[in-house]
């Protein structure tokens, strides 16, 4: 595989995400693959922000930490995120010469291209399209299929300001490139065109991908309450819940949001809410409630870096242990993660099909990495998980919380005559009437535990990529899969078989078939993106058998493959 | 036949005291479900924490008792998917006015068609006896505010009108056929229908069987805001009736029709 990666940065607003976007869909059009990952400030303007892609003639799914090129629009603020753009002895640097690097960053191959010259000759005053036609060029793309897809974007605009832009796209192709430019983009094919036959194609983020899934399965209500990085997710439902006929509410806080979802979900209708760490905090006592009136809601939670506001624009992987214990009382719940960009699609479908079908809360961990980076991934199939709204047609006298062998009761919704309840979130006998009495409660916990633990949740819980026995394995969830598998192929290279194993079960955790899976494994490292080594605690806690190591690492730096080698190649790595 | 109020009743005995107002509001509920002849298994209450919370329960219908403070998102989210149902929200004055304060302001903006019937005591019943946000100002046993609570008591009809609730009425416990009246009303209303009931705590402030003396007929029934504010603000609080009647659009204004538009996934393909 051939990739090159490169870097836009600028100031926000000066178009740099744009710029990468655009490039991305251009060269995934004419049959290439890439992804890119977005790094921004929270500040609309006059904050940072830059996009990171990685462009292949096969899929890829990382982001690696050295760069073969970064355009600088502008200097302002680089300093700020230069951890995540690290420039090396080799990467080329193309800047306008307007200004200078800030002090600290001395690239030893800096190349001035008077962009903002370009652009003014075309009466233009977008820079950053004559960087899009200079690369559009260099990559073997046509200008024609560069302007289509500028003005698709653009499309909002007026003729004039499109015109504009389209001009210096047009100036920015028309340039003789620089010698080092040209031998550096010529370094990657040109792709070729899609062969029939091989599945179709599609640029997408994981927020997107969660939000299709969660659609797909059957979701016709969402409650929305903005945080980053979870508002395009939310944004992407608000446009497209039409086309299934269902509602998204804008709620006036994540309080209301996840009591409108238990509500939607009392009546029957499969319900959902997105949000990250802050939001889901306050949300944890109505979470509560979904477990004990047994109702079902599904709440993603794309997490960023925390704690409080912590680093809203990052990712991180910080919220299992708020996933996992966040709940007063003993409140048994599904936890779920997200393995890949693509995989965002199956798993918010089957956490719709397991909230309805065990009537319960599930919450799906995905991160910013995961949700706003947009990949070239195969089309997920229609064929995911579905809801399963059970309704009850059983014998008299109806019991609603009924102490069924699987734990799971039968479910009446509001308009069927004879069933009538109140759900509740007091403890209730299995009448559903409140009762603070110790056989009840007992009763009631007993059997919300046992209808998750007893579940037969078949062989979706994890992926194993490799063979475990007598190999050491990597354990990971979200978006440190894909750097798990490239170190694991890097690691082959070398000659040193590992296997990984990313867990989209967390809870209840399948611990019989990880005992059995992990007891030949040689060595056990639980790579996770936070500081506390959530995970690797979590696992600990609960195989208490198995001698697990850890390497966590917080953000906003993503974990890079070679961390892991390293971390595998120490003797001891906890 | 038709059903009469006491088929409405569910049977199982209400926690409350004896002499509590909030037997004349369930009373006044079952009566305005049998005159409006609703079918039981179609209607829904929902509450959060508090004495008048647990009256789902009482009623012959769904119900749910969620969380404190959260029985209007819920309701909205109830009736958002589910608008084949008649939904009332019920609770006290702490859970809609102090911990529910936003969902009340934001329930009444966003104008989705339920019902909401505030049962307010001016205290805390089910904690033993706080102050509550309608509480006097110079209400000295309060058992947080040995002081008085040293602040404005909460306005719930003038905070509904200025939030943009179009159906707004005041109903008082001793009297429940009024009340009754007034929540057949509301649930004939195409909106967001906010009730206030004066609803007596005999336990923590046995003072208020003097409201009984206080509560006064409203004259008319104000169809602009204009008029409300003036009938409103002139009133001691205890004026009931329909405060303000005028319906506006309700949330959501359409109901989608699956398969429309673009497939969504139409867009993703390279």
């Amino acid at each position: 595989m051939t990739t090159l990666t490169l870097a836009i940065s600028g100031s926000g607003g000066a178009g740099a995400i744009s710029t990468g976007e655009l490039l991305l869909r251009l060269f995934a059009e004419v049959g290439g693959y890439g992804m890119l990952k977005k790094t921004f400030s929270p500040q609309i303007r006059g904050g940072e922000s830059a996009a990171i892609l990685r462009l292949g003639d096969a899929p890829v799914s990382t982001i690696p930490a050295t760069i073969d090129l970064l355009v600088a629009l502008d200097w302002q603020n680089f300093a700020r995120f230069a951890d995540e753009v690290p420039i090396s002895a080799s990467t080329l640097v193309l800047h306008t010469g307007t200004d200078v690097p800030p002090p600290g960053v001395t690239p030893d191959n800096l190349l001035t291209v008077d962009a903002p010259g370009i652009a003014a000759a075309a009466d233009s005053g977008w820079l950053n399209m004559v960087f899009f036609g200079m690369l559009a060029s260099g990559l073997g793309c046509t200008c024609a299929a560069a302007e289509t897809l500028l003005r698709a974007r653009l499309e909002k605009h007026d003729d004039a300001v499109l015109d504009a832009a389209c001009r210096a796209l047009q100036a920015g192709f028309a340039q003789a490139l620089p010698d080092p430019l040209r031998e550096l983009l010529a370094t990657l094919p040109v792709p070729a065109a899609t062969a029939p036959g091989q599945p179709q194609r599609w640029l997408a983020s994981g927020n997107q991908m969660a939000a299709l899934g969660a659609l797909e399965a059957g979701v016709r209500f969402v409650a929305a309450y903005p945080i980053t990085p979870a508002s395009d997710l939310l944004e992407w439902l608000a446009h497209h819940i039409d086309h299934y006929g269902g509602h998204l509410v804008q709620a006036e806080d994540e309080l209301a949001a996840i009591n409108m979802v238990i509500g939607a979900g009392f009546g029957g209708v499969p319900a959902m809410t997105a949000t990250s760490g802050p939001g889901m905090a306050l949300m944890s006592e109505a979470m509560g409630l979904a477990v004990a009136s047994e109702t079902a809601a599904v709440v993603v939670d794309v997490m960023r870096g925390g704690p409080s506001t912590g680093i809203p624009t990052k990712s991180e992987q910080s919220d299992l242990n708020l996933a996992l214990y966040g709940m007063h009382g003993d409140a048994p719940h599904i936890v779920l993660a997200a393995q890949s960009i693509a995989d965002c699609h199956f798993t918010a479908a089957w956490a719709v099909h397991l909230a309805t079908r065990l009537q319960t809360l599930v919450i799906v961990l995905s991160d910013q990495s995961l949700g706003q980076s947009i990949q070239v991934i195969d089309a997920p199939g229609s064929d995911c998980p579905r809801a399963a709204v059970n309704s009850s047609q059983e014998a008299e006298p109806y019991l609603r919380y009924r102490d069924t062998d699987s734990g799971v009761s039968p479910l009446a919704l509001p308009g069927e005559p004879g069933h009538m309840y109140t759900a509740d979130g007091l403890e209730h006998g299995e009448n559903a009437i409140p009762s603070p009495r110790a056989r009840d409660h007992r009763m009631q916990l007993d059997k919300r535990w046992r209808k998750l633990a007893d579940w037969d949740f078949g062989g979706h819980w994890a992926e194993l990529v490799g063979q475990v026995d007598q190999r050491p394995v990597i354990l990971c969830m979200g978006s440190v899969t894909a750097t798990a598998l490239e170190a694991q192929a890097a690691m082959a290279a070398a000659g040193r078989e590992v296997a990984v194993l990313s867990l989209r079960l967390l809870a209840p955790l399948p611990t019989k078939q990880l005992a059995t899976l992990l007891a030949s494994g040689t060595r056990l490292l639980v790579v996770e993106h936070n500081h506390g080594a959530q995970l690797w605690h979590y696992l600990r806690s609960l195989l208490p058998q198995l001698a697990f190591e850890s390497l966590a690492l917080p953000g906003p730096a993503a974990i890079q493959p070679r961390d892991i080698y390293t971390a595998l190649e120490a003797a001891n790595a906890t | 036949m038709p059903l009469k109020a006491r088929d409405y009743k569910s049977g199982i005995k209400p926690i409350w005291c004896p002499g509590c107002g909030h037997y004349s509001v369930l009373n006044a509920i079952t009566k305005a479900m049998a005159a409006r002849e609703v079918a039981s298994h179609n209607t829904a209450i929902v509450s959060g924490i508090g004495c008048s919370s647990r009256l789902p329960a009482y009623v012959s219908s769904y119900g749910f008792h969620g969380v404190h403070g959260r029985a209007l998102p819920l309701a909205a989210g109830l009736k958002v998917a589910r608008p084949d149902l008649e939904v009332v929200a019920v609770g006290g004055d702490g859970d809609g006015f102090s911990i529910g304060g936003n969902h009340f302001l934001h329930a009444c903006r966003r104008n989705v068609n339920i019902v909401y019937i505030a049962m307010d005591n001016e205290v805390y019943g089910m904690t033993k006896g706080q102050a509550s946000p309608t509480s006097p100002e110079s209400w000295l046993d309060g058992k947080l505010t040995p002081h008085g609570t040293e602040m404005r008591a909460f306005q719930p009809c003038a905070i509904a009108l200025a939030s943009g609730a179009g159906f707004i009425a005041r109903g008082y416990s001793g009297d429940p056929n009024g009340l009754a009246q007034l929540i057949f009303e509301a649930m004939a209303f195409p909106g967001f229908a906010f009730i206030h009931v004066l609803s007596q705590c005999v336990t923590f402030v046995p003072e208020q069987t003097a409201w009984k003396q206080r509560v006064h007929p409203v004259e008319g029934t104000p169809a602009t805001a204009a008029e409300a504010a003036a009938l409103i603000h002139a009133d001691d609080g205890f004026g009931k009736g329909i405060l303000y009647r005028n319906p506006r659009p309700v949330w959501p204004r359409m109901h989608p029709q699956a398969g429309g538009g673009e497939d969504p996934r139409a867009g993703f393909a390279l």
